[in-house]
């Protein structure tokens, strides 16, 4: 849109706005002045400026410009005050979500690998067939958060180990190891349940990284990945 | 209480400037001839610790910004180089981290010293409400200027605190980013904290103004707790309270500076002597000593409850905590101002007093370590209870059903009583 239509869009907007504001306050002058009109219908703008005819014209329009510099004012402070909160989100670098390919084929049954990904860890973890089995082993009502939070599933899906594991390679664990609780990284192969434990809070995560016990509300996440060949995982 | 004033201009300067902008006139009735209750005590001395501390931090902090880079490359770098190559770097800093911690006991002194003797009561609300708002501000001074080393516990201590915002359902993840400025604390998180901390201390010195002016204009609590009758109550500012202050002031700082030359470290965690690794939680993170109690409390809410999972419950209930002070005047229902009088709400107060301590002790330890047989978060739920039912069940009801002790008819009256054993009745 050129700059003059998008001006003249503002003053349209402004002009509504202002108009507004007055036209309120000539309602409420009129409700005061007399308390038997109340219950006649309200008389518009036009006839309250009528009506008032018998004071000078020049008030009702010195209030008209003084409420609409007023109203002018406030969209204008709020519309200053925006750069200077907006600034505060992430900046145009940080915002260039680049995504990162990992080679995993040296990582081990019982290995992991940790890389970084939008300023977050993300482990990459070949489970064991053991921890397959504790995995699959827990009960959905034992769940304290029963939703499978994997990115590329669906989104209601259950947290079964199956949902949790790379698709068609249920040894393959891939998720943000970021503590669901306030953003601690916890720590691998640790906890009551064999899978990871958060040192700032205590909270346990079993070995398909779901939250088991203590505070964190949610599982971790599993961030958007795929297999761009068998030993390598495209994340992002 | 402000009353007349009772400045006269003596030199021609004096009357010069006196006719132009009185604040010679406005320092002198503050400072000097304000009349102060006769019988306060040394707990009385502590706004004029605390006054004394704000400076020495703005000092001392406006010096280490001469040194410091708030560059997440080299800002743990620049910290090492003012305490070895900087001159007198190293006293510098030492007395910065440390006046934190003095600034914080000082408060804690200032609140519990309030609590005691009711000094949130009326006339006092607003005075008691811009304290809360202070602490407020010192509490986000205080968090932020420990980011600023980026060491480990540094960085994971904003990690957390931050991440608070994200238990709010909705709106919570974009405040977060906002907040820091990303996806995680980084660079921008670094330099919009130096920003900020060079600011709140100002602010604060603003609210300050506030407290002063409010105090003054209602007058100060004493520990009887009893208003002001008459002149008799009262002596002049200067000397009286100004010595006893400037008594107190020496010994806070022979207490401070204790630990600035003997025990610089001794506040402060190691872990925050290693550079920041977003890869590492340490094992074990802890707040500053002067939040752990707030930090038991968060930890403290374990369960889900209905809707409110155990996030957004402990964020709630650790905020709450410091929120439910603002609400106080109006929590304690009883008229009589001084716990002295109170039998019942004695025994709740110092509970309260040991309980708050019981709870930065908890704080410190893994919520699963064994405290007296039992689990630390077990002890902390119960602490935690204690904390809540003090502000929200004890004080409102024990105005109903306490019996205070019969008040003495003026603080006069009762100091002559005292130093005359005879008229004792
Ligand atoms: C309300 C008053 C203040 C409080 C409670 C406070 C608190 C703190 C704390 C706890 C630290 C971390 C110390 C450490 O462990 O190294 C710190 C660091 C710092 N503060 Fe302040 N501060 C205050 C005022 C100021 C002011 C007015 C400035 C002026 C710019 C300032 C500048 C700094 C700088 C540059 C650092 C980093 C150097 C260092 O870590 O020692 N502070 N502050
Ligand atoms: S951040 Fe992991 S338990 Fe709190």
């Amino acid at each position: 849109m050129p700059a003059s239509e998008a001006a003249q869009v503002v003053e349209t907007i402004f002009f509504n706005l202002a108009s507004t504001v007055t036209d309120g306050v000539a309602s409420a002058r009129m409700l005061k002045r007399s308390y038997a009109d109340r219950w006649r219908p309200l008389p518009t703008r036009k006839e309250a400026i009528l009506a008032e005819s018998d004071t000078p014209a020049e008030p009702t329009r010195r209030d008209f410009l003084l409420h609409a510099a007023g109203a002018f004012g406030v969209v204008g402070v709020a519309a200053a005050a925006w750069p200077f909160i907006d600034q505060m989100n992430p900046d145009a670098s940080t915002r260039a979500l680049a995504s990162v390919e990992v080679d995993i084929s040296g990582v081990k049954p019982g290995q992991a690998v940790t890389i970084m990904w939008r300023g977050k860890p993300v482990v990459i973890r070949n489970r064991t067939e053991k921890e397959v089995e504790e995995g699959k082993a827990v009960k959905l009502e034992d769940l304290k958060d029963p939703l499978a939070r994997n990115a590329n599933g669906d989104a209601n899906a259950d947290a079964t180990d199956a949902n949790r594991a790379a698709a068609g390679k249920e040894n393959i664990l891939v998720m943000t190891k970021v503590c669901t609780h306030l953003g601690c990284i916890p720590l691998d192969e640790s906890g009551e349940f064999g899978g990871w434990f958060c040192p700032c809070h205590g909270s346990q995560y079993d070995t398909a990284g779901r939250i088991r016990k203590g505070p964190a509300p949610e599982n971790l996440p599993i961030p958007p990945y795929a297999f761009i060949s068998d030993s390598k995982i495209r994340i992002g | 209480m402000s009353g007349h004033s009772t400045y006269v201009p003596k030199t021609a300067l004096g009357k010069w400037f006196e006719a132009r902008l009185p604040v010679v006139r406005l320092l002198h009735d503050t400072a000097v001839s304000y009349p102060t209750p006769r019988n306060l005590n040394a707990l009385w001395t502590f706004g004029g610790i605390l006054a004394m501390m704000l400076v020495v931090q703005i000092v001392t902090g406006i010096v280490l910004a001469m040194h410091y880079a708030a560059d997440s490359t080299v800002a743990f770098r620049s910290v090492e180089s003012i305490m070895r190559d900087v001159n007198w770097g190293w006293l510098i800093r030492y007395l910065h981290a440390n006046g934190a911690s003095m600034f914080f006991i000082a408060v804690y002194v200032h609140i519990f010293r309030g609590l005691y003797y009711g000094s949130y009561k009326p006339p006092r609300e607003i005075l008691w409400i811009l304290g809360v708002i202070i602490y407020l501000l010192m509490m986000a001074a205080a968090f932020m200027g420990y980011v600023l080393p980026w060491g480990q516990m540094s960085f994971w201590g904003a990690t957390v605190i931050t991440n608070f915002f994200t238990a709010l359902p909705i709106v919570g993840q974009p405040i977060q980013t906002l907040l820091i400025g990303g996806f995680s604390v980084d660079n921008a998180t670094l330099n919009r904290f130096f920003s900020l901390h060079y600011l709140l201390p100002f602010l604060i010195a603003g609210v300050v103004v506030l407290h002063v002016w409010a105090l003054h204009v209602v007058g100060q609590n004493n520990p009887l707790g009893i208003d002001v009758k008459s002149d008799k109550d009262t002596v002049p500012f200067t000397p009286y309270a100004t010595s006893k202050d400037l008594m107190w002031i020496v010994l806070f700082m022979i207490f401070y500076g204790w630990f600035v030359f003997y025990q610089p470290n001794f506040l402060g965690h190691p872990d925050n002597y290693i550079e920041a690794n977003p890869l590492a939680t340490p094992a074990h993170i802890v707040p500053e000593w002067y939040f752990l109690p707030f930090y038991a409390i968060l930890r403290a809410i374990d369960f889900n409850l209905g809707p409110i999972d155990s996030k957004l419950g402990g964020v709630l209930a650790m905020f709450g905590a410091i929120a439910v002070l603002a609400f106080l005047p109006w929590l304690d229902t009883s008229k009589v101002r001084s716990g002295r009088f109170r039998p019942i709400f004695k025994v709740a107060f110092w509970l309260f007093g040991l309980n708050a301590l019981f709870l930065g002790f908890l704080g410190s330890v893994k919520t699963d370590d064994i405290i007296m047989g039992f689990q630390a978060v077990v002890w902390a739920k119960l602490s935690t209870l204690y904390y809540f039912l003090y502000f929200l069940v004890i004080l409102p009801v024990l105005g109903y059903i306490e019996k205070p002790k019969p008040l003495p008819v003026s603080i006069n009256d009762a100091i002559l009583a005292k130093s005359a054993p005879s008229s004792v009745h």
